[in-house]
């Protein structure tokens, strides 16, 4: 399924939202939105792209659109694709759920479970910048091992949040839902295959896409795709899909980057120090082991 | 002659039978004592294709009203049930849909609200929901429950109105007790309840934005456009019941039933199931030669101000029995009618009895003291204006 | 076409002109992002070989491709500089724009 830029419609159907300059998540919603099309239902709950595009009058979605309480999307979602097969339209629209991490990996969580168990016919599309941006870059259960937020700021002893990022794409598919998937606005190409993929798959499915945040990452805005790009070459992000019982990684560096660069650049990451960078490469290599004994083995 | 359907059911068997009448296209519904029994016999419906239906099987109340939102903007008819503790947590749900205009119908079982943990009826569930923008109605048996529930939608549905309702059956004293109900044929319902259509959906032809963010600049305009709904529903929750009477030959006073009132000195106001009991003893004490009478309060909200602003003096003493109760004030029914009763010219004494909490009985014995109160605080006893009855001990 | 600020649209100005509940016409646009920006980002068309990089990567989307030569709706660009850091070129600059 070889996608061309030149073919993809010049057509926008998300255009003069609030977002920060430079904001990730945008760009992940307009090329998934290039792909879906007009008969897209999308819902979306309290976050930054809900609130940078729905508040009256401006309305910055050009399809059918709903916001819906921070714990639920997926639910809302999976009523909006009941209401779908009763009206006989569910062939000929995608139901797509758009949320942040904290849409989805916390609060979200469980209403993302029961849909996957369920296999809503629902596309969820998770938009990751790591922190609960919206309300002022507060932690969330994605914001990875040593980034400041507000709410796990640095000092001598602490070193930012002291606990691992919570492993999303592992939880889903444990669900063994028809697909889902990591991307990355970095790879365009990639993310947009995999979102043409998703759209004719029939059941749950699931895209986690890192999207980075000048504003609560700390960086020049124009670096955003660059830093996407890092994050993939030092390991920290990975691309893989995961179909029919079978684990694939997309993309295998043969040597990671080291992840100091990538961090170095950020200001939530600036007090780290060199231990700190041992022992997140340390998380990084146990985390790419068992992906790779999975690959393996499923 | 047209034969007449009458089945032995129990309050949840007769709701589930009004809903399967009125056939929603999508139900979403997470199990919860006292209703497990009413979304187990839809699940037996919907397998059985008495009516087609998408029935999803939630993983939570408030994916449950989630759920039935999701579905209802799409512009289908949607039923969910649930209760107490489950009430609760889908209560920003109630709030999202009540505010987006969206005919929810909802049955809710009473039941108290831990902790203590507590399985059993009284009215704490829905009294802490008032605020959330549903209408509320009160029945008091399986054959007023499947009839309202189709009344329910009527309402609903609306354009004038488009408020989600809630149909409130007394735990376990309603939802699970038994008695003949008149079940109607699908085609006398189908004419008194239309199929549902509406402009307020998500639309391929118009696209919309729904559940959308209002600041302060226009968010009054909007509640006091929800207030003028309300408002309306008064209007129309009477009218639906009068109308439903003509046609099916069955109502119940529309937003309050009053009950040998005319002579009356003394009343007793009630919601729900207890009404029965109430009127029982009523009979008892007119045998008497007391001249006692029972309001129902069918419809909670809209609350029926005006009815009680118009009482005057017809009463000497008027007395609200709540099975609630909001910590630090009085019931929840009492203060609303106490302020009701609050206009120039109102003579009626007032008291406030607490009783049936928890799924304590309310007996006999129980009311008749109660009227015997009112009596005493009429004729210038001292009785503390509220008043737990049926106390273990003094 | 990129859409514009919908000039039909007019506020409710009595409460019968109020949608109902919560609800609202999907895309409607009633002001510009142009004010968000200091530097803008000016294409130089003879170094652009069309690889549509810029126009993928652009958040707002309002790099456009319809036309020969791709064209920038400046009422919607922010300044935020991805297109001109990313283009393989460098046929993109961040002019700083004029201060009226």
């Amino acid at each position: 399924m070889a996608i061309k830029f030149n073919e993809l419609t010049d057509q926008e159907l998300l255009y003069g939202q609030k977002t920060c300059p430079g904001c990730a998540a945008p760009i992940a919603v307009r090329l998934a939105l290039k792909v879906l099309g007009e008969n897209t239902f999308t819902c979306l709950p309290a976050c930054c792209m809900c609130a940078t595009t729905s508040v009256y009058p401006q309305m910055s979605f050009f399809i059918n659109n709903t916001t819906t309480a921070f714990p639920a999307t997926a639910s809302t979602c999976a009523g909006m694709a009941a209401a779908a097969k009763m009206l006989g339209i569910e062939d000929d629209v995608t139901i797509l759920g758009i949320a942040g991490d904290g849409g989805t990996t916390d609060i979200g969580l469980q209403a993302l479970s029961g849909a996957c168990e369920r296999n809503d016919n629902i596309l969820y599309l998770c938009y990751d910048n790591e922190a609960y941006m919206n309300t002022g870059i507060q932690r969330s259960g994605s914001t990875p091992y040593g980034a400041w937020t507000t709410t796990s700021p640095t000092n001598e002893e602490v070193v930012g949040k002291n606990v691992v990022k919570k492993n999303l794409f592992d939880i889903i598919c444990a669900h063994r839902i028809p697909y889902a998937a990591t991307a990355s606005v970095a790879y365009p190409r990639d993310l947009l295959e995999k979102i043409a993929k998703a759209k004719d798959i029939k059941g749950a499915r699931f895209i986690h896409i890192q999207a980075p945040c000048p504003t609560g990452w700390g960086y020049k805005p124009e670096l955003t795709v660059d830093l996407a790009k890092m994050a993939v070459e030092n390991g920290l992000w990975t691309l893989a899909e995961y179909q029919n019982g079978k684990l694939t990684v997309n993309v295998k560096p043969k040597t990671f980057k080291p992840v100091k660069a990538y961090l170095s650049a950020q200001r939530r990451f600036r007090h780290l120090k060199e231990e700190d960078f041992a022992e997140i490469e340390k998380q990084r290599d146990q985390e790419w082991e068992l992906l790779r004994r999975k690959e393996n083995e499923l | 002659m047209t034969k007449i359907d009458k089945r032995f059911l129990s309050g949840n068997e007769a709701v589930a039978e009004g809903v399967r009448l009125c056939r929603p296209q999508v139900i979403a519904a997470y199990p919860i004592t006292p209703q497990t029994t009413l979304v187990e016999k839809l699940s037996e419906f919907v397998a059985d294709k008495e009516f087609p239906c998408e029935y999803m099987l939630v993983e939570s109340e408030h994916s449950a009203m989630a759920a039935t939102m999701g579905a209802s903007m799409m512009g289908v008819r949607t039923f969910t049930a649930t209760s107490s503790q489950g009430l609760l947590y889908m209560c920003e749900m109630l709030n999202f849909v009540s505010g987006s205009r969206f005919p929810v119908v909802m049955v809710n079982a009473n039941r108290s609200t831990a902790t203590p943990w507590n399985i059993f009826g009284d009215h704490r569930d829905a009294m802490a929901m008032r605020d959330s923008g549903w209408i509320q109605l009160y029945t008091e048996s399986g054959q007023e429950s499947m009839d309202t529930v189709i009344q329910a939608y009527r309402i609903a549905e609306d354009p004038r109105i488009l408020t989600p309702v809630m149909v409130n059956l007394d735990g376990f004293s309603l939802t699970h007790t038994y008695d003949l109900v008149e079940v109607p044929d699908q085609e006398v319902v189908d004419r008194f309840l239309p199929a549902y259509q509406t402009d307020n959906k998500l639309d391929l032809k118009n696209p919309k934005s729904q559940c959308i963010s209002i600041g302060p600049d226009f968010h009054t305009e909007i509640r006091l456009q929800q207030q003028d709904a309300m408002d309306m529903a008064k209007k129309v929750i009477a009218d639906v019941d009068a109308q439903f009477g003509k046609e099916f030959g069955r109502s119940y006073g529309g937003l309050v039933q009053e009950y040998r009132c005319d002579d009356a000195d003394y009343v007793l106001v009630v919601l729900g199931s207890v009404a029965g009991v109430a009127r029982t003893v009523v009979d008892e004490l007119r045998k008497q030669g007391e001249k006692v009478g029972v309001i129902r309060v069918r419809s909670l909200r809209p609350f029926p101000n005006e009815y009680f602003a118009s009482l005057k003096n017809r009463f000497k003493a008027l007395g609200v029995l709540d099975r609630n109760l909001s910590f630090g004030n009085q019931g929840g029914v009492y203060t609303e009618t106490k302020a009701a009763l609050f206009t120039p010219g109102n003579m009626i004494q007032t008291l406030n009895f607490i009783a049936g909490l928890g799924g304590r009985d309310i007996t006999k014995v129980n009311i008749a003291e109660m009227f015997s109160k009112l009596k005493a605080v009429s004729e210038g006893e001292a009785e503390n204006e509220m008043q737990f009855i049926g106390l273990r001990w003094s | 076409m990129k859409p514009q600020v919908n000039q039909a649209f007019k506020l409710p100005t009595n409460q019968s002109e109020l949608s109902l509940g919560s609800s609202c016409v999907a895309g409607i646009l009633t002001a510009v992002n142009a004010g968000w920006r200091t530097f803008k980002p000016v294409i130089d068309q003879d170094k652009c070989i069309r690889c549509l990089l810029c126009w993928v990567y652009c958040p707002e989307g309002v790099i456009g491709k319809e036309n020969e030569k791709l064209e920038i709706d400046y009422d919607y660009c922010k300044g935020c500089g991805i297109c001109a850091h990313e283009c393989p070129q460098k046929a993109i600059d961040m002019v700083r724009e004029a201060v009226k």
